[in-house]
């Protein structure tokens, strides 16, 4: 057995130790971290021993800001300054917004939607930031140390807009975000590993604010997502709102303000959980004006106002279904996932589409986080490389550009394996032509003004030619993440642009450097030696997997190329103790550029190994 | 392998219409299991750079091999046969004839909401669709007529594209009850 090893407090960052990573689920409703520990994951908990920290973020006058329960318990005498569901408006504008029906006072702002507090006008993503901060520190909290990095869950069916939000948010809560991993996928890790299934499972993720499904297949450590489907703006707060619209409609309820919309969605939630095991709960507000609601709410006619809602969710399934080419009868187990699949009817109804009982041998608050904290793990390396597994996901929604007649020109499908790369070709319209507007948008209809728009740039420069002569060559390539980018060159001239997408709903990397300098409550001295700390992290951590580099593949450099690689290499490990973090940044890019070429030869020597592995496996 | 791979070599597979599906899967995990960027997560920018084109590449190499119209369309441009899939809408009589029959009966089956026209419609476009991909292989691996074979491929497409449309039509069928 080996002997565990305890390092000094601030003296960890020796080499081969445990790098302490974490999963973030950031929920709707409900936010946790979890992280492996002693070879298991588990819930990081608060000083209280509370697993979910609420997401709710409350901003008192005077600066103070309150995150989490005391927030909570504040919605409804001030639901201006008490922001939840915030999730809801990740990467969305006020149309988007103001679609929810929500309390709040919505501000238009370029990019994303804002909402007034008492503190000023607030981005759903500082507000998830704020959350994001929260669960950080209580992990650093319970670890004991910094976090080398943190995965964070999205829902599957997120586009490109509110995975790039949410990774922002993370950014701005000082987070290294080493994934965005897909809600439904964790649940299958936590599930497949916990269970040594293999086979077809589908996940079905019915959240507070949030509806995902995906279909993957589990084989010896694969991970492969097959299809996925969902709706962003359907969850748990829709069965709630139901439930409001029926009081309201019942009692001839008139003259509500914020503060009776937000205690009655209170008390709608409340009566929800309590059938999920009672027949009958009473539906109960103060509300303005000394008026009181009681009002009793059977199982049966709850069950009236959520089937439509529960139906929504299994066409989406039937549709994914559909896309992986399988029966809903060829599914072995469904996994379900998020609060709201503790409603019978949901899992009556699942049941009876997949003919098979659903299982809830786990809680679906947790599993998620569970999930993402056991990819942590892997991706901050600390499993050995036979004990690994493997993650293929998909990009839930269409790629495409604008062409003639607003019509859109798919260049990457839904469901595609990530990363995923793909070119389109396109030429120009008039004679002389030397400018073409890119328009990337996402979605499945086939009009523009049907899909979210992602980003608009320009190709500038293209020389004059005769219409239809140039060759412009549009790519595509999305991450592990999901995200997006583009790139469009002139084939003949040279001519390129390209751009990360971002701005049409997202923050822009000038707004991000903005909020973070506005400090996050935090002193400029503190973010600047948090700089300093996380430039020297990165610049040992780039020294360390360089120095392995050449333990293991020095083979392919000269002797020239060898020696100007570790010249570099002493460089930057010495600039690493230095104070200033400019030296270090800049010591590190050079590394980073002194070893791009020897990184590529690297990777093309492990294909090779991967595929004449594969022929000594067939000859046997 | 300093060249650049095609999609065959880079899966290590035989180059040929006829493929063993499962080799084909467990090529490209293998192949995901080195470069996939979870892979190198702890690596430098410039690796997981790297890890994520090959990935990229590895993904792109697999999806086209793995569906059979996509795998003939390759083949045929692999072997220097241009599809013209925008320029040459050429078919044969007697498939442009099939093509209006089917167009004519979704018509019916979507007017009379009629979903088991729509099925009996989507069973013979799975028919034809096997038919043409027999025919197709026979073109590719054992004549190695790219010329006729990228013909067909055209009408294949007009077969997927066409059962799409059926789909669609179940899809708002079931959506009105």
């Amino acid at each position: 057995m080996a002997l565990l090893q305890i390092a000094e407090p601030g003296m960890s960052d020796a080499p081969h130790q445990r790098r302490l990573a974490v999963g973030i689920d950031l929920g709707t409703t409900n936010s946790l971290v979890a992280s492996v520990r002693s070879g298991a994951a588990e819930v990081l908990r608060d000083e209280e021993g509370h697993a979910l920290l609420p997401s709710a973020v409350r901003y008192l006058p005077g600066g103070d800001v309150q995150i989490g329960r005391k927030a909570l318990a504040a919605q409804a005498q001030d639901p201006h300054n008490t922001l939840v569901s915030v999730k809801r408006f990740m990467g969305r504008g006020l149309a988007d917004a103001q679609r929810l029906h929500v309390p709040y006072e919505f501000v238009d702002a370029p990019g994303m939607v804002r909402i007034r507090t008492v503190q000023g006008d607030k981005s759903p993503v500082e507000v998830s930031a704020q959350i994001l901060a929260k669960l950080r520190q209580q992990a650093e909290d319970a670890l004991g140390d910094d976090l080398v990095g943190a995965v964070i869950t999205v829902p599957a069916y997120f586009d490109d807009a509110q995975r790039q939000a949410t990774k922002d948010a993370a950014r701005l809560a000082g987070l290294n975000v080493l994934r965005l991993l897909n809600e439904p996928t964790a649940a299958a890790i936590a599930y497949g590993l916990d269970n040594a299934a293999e086979g077809i499972y589908a996940v079905y993720d019915l959240g507070g604010g949030t509806f995902d499904i995906s279909i993957l297949r589990l084989s010896k450590g694969v991970f492969e997502v097959i299809a996925t489907g969902g709706d962003t703006a359907l969850g748990g707060d829709d069965f709630d709102a139901a439930i409001v619209a029926w009081a309201v409609n019942d009692r001839k309820l008139s003259g509500l303000g914020p503060e009776d919309q937000r205690a009655l969605l209170v008390a709608a939630r409340q009566a929800r959980e309590a059938l999920t095991d009672a027949e009958q709960a009473e539906l109960a507000a103060t509300l303005s004006g000394g008026r009181t609601l009681a009002l009793a709410l059977t199982r049966e006619h709850f069950e009236i106002l959520a089937r439509p809602l529960v139906a929504r969710t299994l066409s989406s399934a039937r549709r994914a279904l559909r896309d992986a080419g399988l029966a809903a009868d060829e599914v072995k187990g469904v996994v379900m996932v998020g609060g709201a699949t503790r409603m019978p009817i949901v899992r009556r109804m699942v049941a009876d589409l997949f003919g098979t009982d659903p299982l809830i041998n786990l809680d679906p608050d947790q599993v998620v986080a569970l999930g993402a904290a056991m990819q942590a793990n892997l991706l901050a390396g600390n499993r050995t490389a036979d004990d690994e597994w493997l993650l293929l996901d998909v990009i839930p929604l269409s790629l495409g550009l604008e062409t003639m007649g607003g019509l859109v020109e798919r260049v990457i499908a839904r469901n595609s394996t990530i990363p995923v790369a793909r070119a389109q070709d396109f030429t120009t319209f008039k004679d002389g032509q030397t400018a073409m507007a890119i328009h990337v948008v996402q979605g499945e209809r086939e009009l523009v003004s049907d899909c979210r728009s992602l980003a608009r740039f320009e190709l500038r420069g293209i020389p004059p030619m005769v219409a239809g002569a140039a060759r412009i060559r549009v790519t595509f390539q999305v991450d592990a993440d999901g995200l997006l980018s583009v790139t469009a060159r002139e084939q003949s001239s040279g001519v390129e642009a390209s751009i990360s997408v971002k701005p049409s709903y997202g923050l822009s990397d000038d707004e991000v450097a903005a909020m973070l300098a506005d400090g996050m409550n935090s002193a400029d001295v503190d973010m600047k030696l948090r700089a300093l700390r996380e430039q020297q992290v990165e610049a040992r951590r780039l020294v360390e997997s360089v120095e392995a580099a050449l333990q293991a593949d020095a083979d392919l450099l000269d002797p020239d190329e060898q020696a100007a690689i570790r010249a570099q290499l002493a460089r930057t490990a010495s600039a690493a103790a230095s104070d200033d973090s400019e030296t270090v940044r800049a010591q590190v890019e050079a590394l980073a550029q002194a070893t791009e070429d020897f990184a590529a030869r690297r990777m093309d020597r492990s294909i090779r190994r991967a595929l004449s592995g594969r022929r000594v496996d067939e000859i046997v | 392998m300093q060249h650049d791979p095609d999609h065959f070599e880079l899966l290590g597979l035989a180059p040929g219409f006829a493929i063993d599906r499962d080799a084909l899967d467990r090529a490209w995990r293998e192949v995901q299991a080195r470069v996939h960027p979870d892979r190198h997560a702890a690596g430098s920018a410039q690796e997981r750079r790297v890890a994520m084109q090959w990935a990229s590449r590895a993904n792109e190499a697999y999806r086209v091999l793995r569906a059979p119209l996509s795998r003939a369309r390759y083949l045929c441009e692999r072997a220097g046969v241009d599809l013209q899939v925008e320029t040459n809408t050429a078919m044969t009589p007697a498939f442009l004839m099939q093509q209006m029959e089917w167009r004519e009966a979704l018509d019916e089956a979507r007017s009379a909401r009629d979903p088991a026209a729509l099925e009996a419609l989507a069973g013979e476009l799975a028919a034809a669709r096997k038919r043409m991909t027999a025919e197709v292989g026979r073109l590719l691996d054992e004549q190695h007529d790219y010329a006729t074979a990228a013909a067909r491929v055209r009408e294949w497409m007009f077969i997927e594209k066409f059962s799409e449309e059926i789909d669609l039509a179940v899809d708002a069928l079931a959506e009105q009850d």
